[in-house]
């Protein structure tokens, strides 16, 4: 079982129907995650990131969506399960936090009840006791008074203090792997600061593994112990944190990490962005993904497609050049402290 | 919670003032004279002028809205010409079949809408979808007299299982009283079940499309549990001011069912009364539809406060 890792995704692959076609939103994304660590899942908006956390908790509309690949959780592949044996699953083994805390609570029904739903339906307690749970969880994830808080509404309460009955609810019933999406976009930088810890303090409690999801290399710097880089449905490149931000291999990686200001840097310098724009995914260009915008890109670069290549220490890149720009260009050209 | 009953009541007195104004007009607007046309053609000039004295059509117009006024306020809305009887009384002597009938034919419209809607909108775009919205259409455009005639040649003529028209009190039994219900009930009641339909779909569809909806899923919820506790409750909001109008208009707008089936309510009332001129029954009548309307309202605002505690009063 210890061999096993809590989650490993490999050559993940989801197809939408629409009417305009087929739209690949996640070609071929290869991943693990395992107890006791954060995977940070970086990217921009519409790079796969929210399509990949929503495979693994199979929450797309099935009908119009296909997938491909295995992803296996405690060694069984959730892809082949019965939606029967996934309703175990979600909420209960695996669970998620959304982004925007002010639209994922349901309105019309109190905190307490809906921290007490996925209680009362995983782990077979009446009503009173997964109450007294919801209250438990919610003092847990530092809400001031939450004995009164239960009977409280979604609208009534703070956005910071939403993303914490978020959180109260996806932890409720002690999960193995907590999908964070986003979790602190919607947020104030203190109040993101604070939510961060508390999603890392119970992950220590729980040892639970994480899958962080977000744009924010800031958020990475603080929680992850890993991170993968997605660009247009692709990983493109993956390492331990302090690798990524150290010795950073793909343009693409490089070009982000440039684009953080830091507060040291010379003012009167311009701020590194990225040239061009992401394409559309039902235009994706056919060799490298990052090609049409990559500042080293080849005529092989344009015709053929890189794969994800494992390096010796544990980094995996998806890129033709990236020895040759590591060897132009070096470290020094990208900043070294993201904090 | 009180104080906003208050409130709401309070702020009726400008609206049923502009429709007493209205109603109180309407005699004046009869072109000639009010007494003489009431009476047709063949009264005398004194019966004219007695007529005339008994409405106190001869006082300054001011004096007379003055006076109608008080009365209407003391539930006094003068006296039908023809039935020898208070229009008040005459109103509740009606209302009983048009409130049962109401009620029936709102219950047949929720029975079928309601799941027919969220059927519609989780099969969303697929055949099932289509079928129903395309059956919906048709309702909505089916005369409510045409449905009435037919059900009354099936059910009525042909199978003799219901009688096709008549009414008897609810005091001579359930069935009695029901049996006379059923066919105009599902008449009116299939036509409202179109609009109510259309609108709980498109509610449903909005619903399932917001984030909490994936919330409720990723905790492990069931389908079932997700659409009928998780998105109906939100969905019920829009789907209930729909009901409120629906009902608003079956009190007040059956008048072709109720004319078709024989039916002895309130449609009944001012059909009867405008082709017998009879004034002071259209009158209070009016006025007395507009007072239910506005409660009608008041009493679905005081359901969005059950159903969406976004809106709830009795707290700060």
């Amino acid at each position: 079982m210890e061999d096993c890792p809590l989650l490993e995704v490999k050559e993940l692959r989801t197809r939408f129907s629409s009417e305009k076609g087929t739209i690949t939103a996640v070609d071929g994304v290869t991943f693990r995650v395992d107890h006791g660590e954060t995977l940070g899942v970086v990217g921009e908006s519409g790079c796969g990131k929210s399509v990949t956390a929503e495979s693994i908790m199979r929450l797309l509309n099935e009908k119009s969506t296909r997938y491909d690949g295995e992803i296996n959780f405690k060694g069984r592949n959730l892809l082949s399960l019965p939606e029967k044996k996934m309703l175990d699953i979600r909420g209960n083994e695996i669970s998620m936090i959304f982004q925007d805390a002010m639209t994922s609570l349901n309105p019309v029904f109190t905190i307490g009840d809906q921290i007490a739903e996925s209680i009362i339906v995983h782990q077979n307690l009446g009503k009173r006791e997964a109450m007294e749970k919801a209250v438990e969880m919610l003092r847990l994830t530092g809400i001031p008074s939450p004995e009164k808080r239960v009977h409280e509404y979604p609208h009534e309460i703070s956005g910071g203090m939403r993303q914490r009955v978020m959180i109260a609810m996806a932890l409720s019933c002690k999960p193995s792997l907590l999908i964070a999406d986003e979790p602190t976009t919607a947020l104030d930088v203190t109040i993101q600061a604070q939510i961060l810890e508390v999603i890392n303090d119970l992950k220590e409690e729980l040892n639970m593994g994480v899958m962080m999801i977000t744009h924010d290399l800031g958020v990475v710097a603080e929680v992850c112990t890993r991170v993968a880089v997605m660009y247009l449905g692709q990983v493109i490149e993956e390492s331990d944190v302090d690798t990524l931000f150290d010795s950073p291999r793909h343009p693409y990686t490089r070009g982000l990490l440039k684009s953080i200001p830091t507060i040291t840097g010379d003012r009167s310098q311009k701020l590194h962005t990225i040239q061009g724009v992401v394409p559309a995914l039902d235009n994706i260009p056919k060799g490298c993904r990052f090609a049409p915008r990559c500042p080293y890109a080849t005529d092989q670069c344009i015709s053929e497609s890189p794969l994800l290549e494992a390096l010796e220490n544990g980094q995996k890149i998806r890129c033709w050049h990236h020895e040759e720009i590591m060897k132009r260009e070096g470290v020094t050209d990208v900043i070294t402290t993201a904090t | 919670m009180k104080a906003y009953i208050l409130k709401r009541l309070l702020s009726m007195i400008p609206v049923l003032l502009i429709v007493a104004i209205f109603v109180f007009f309407l005699i004046h607007m009869i072109p000639g004279d009010p007494a003489a046309v009431m009476l047709g053609p063949e009264a005398t000039p004194e019966e004219v002028e007695s007529l005339k004295e008994e409405l106190g059509l001869n006082l300054p117009i001011y004096q007379q809205f003055f006076e109608w006024s008080l009365h209407a306020l003391q539930g006094d809305l003068g006296n039908s010409l023809y039935m020898n009887q208070p229009v008040l009384d005459a109103f509740i002597g009606h209302l009983g079949p048009t409130l049962s009938l109401a009620l029936l034919a709102q219950g047949v419209s929720i029975f079928l809408a309601i799941p027919i809607g969220v059927l519609a909108a989780r099969k969303r775009g697929t055949g099932v979808d289509r079928t129903f919205m395309i059956i919906a259409m048709l309702g909505m455009s089916i005369p409510s007299f045409l449905l009435a005639l037919l059900l009354m040649l099936v059910f009525g003529v042909q199978l003799n299982w219901l009688p096709v028209a008549g009414y008897s009190s609810l005091g001579e039994g359930l069935w009695e009283h029901l049996k006379y219900l059923i066919l105009p009930a599902i008449s009116l009641g299939t036509i409202q079940a179109a609009v109510i339909a259309r609108m709980t779909r498109s509610s449903m569809i909005d619903i399932l499309s917001m984030n909490f909806i994936k919330t409720a899923k990723a905790k492990g919820l069931k389908q079932k549990v997700v659409i009928y506790k998780h998105a109906f409750r939100n969905a019920l909001i829009p789907i209930l001011t729909i009901l409120g109008e629906t009902f608003g208009a079956l009190i007040t707008g059956a008048v072709v069912t109720e004319t078709v089936f024989n039916l002895p309510g309130i449609g009944q009332l001012v059909i009867n009364a405008i082709t017998r001129r009879d004034y002071a029954v259209i009158q209070g009548t009016i006025l007395l539809i507009a007072v239910t309307y506005l409660f009608l309202n008041l009493i679905i605002d005081l359901l969005y406060g059950l159903v969406d505690p976004r809106v709830r009063l009795n707290r700060k």
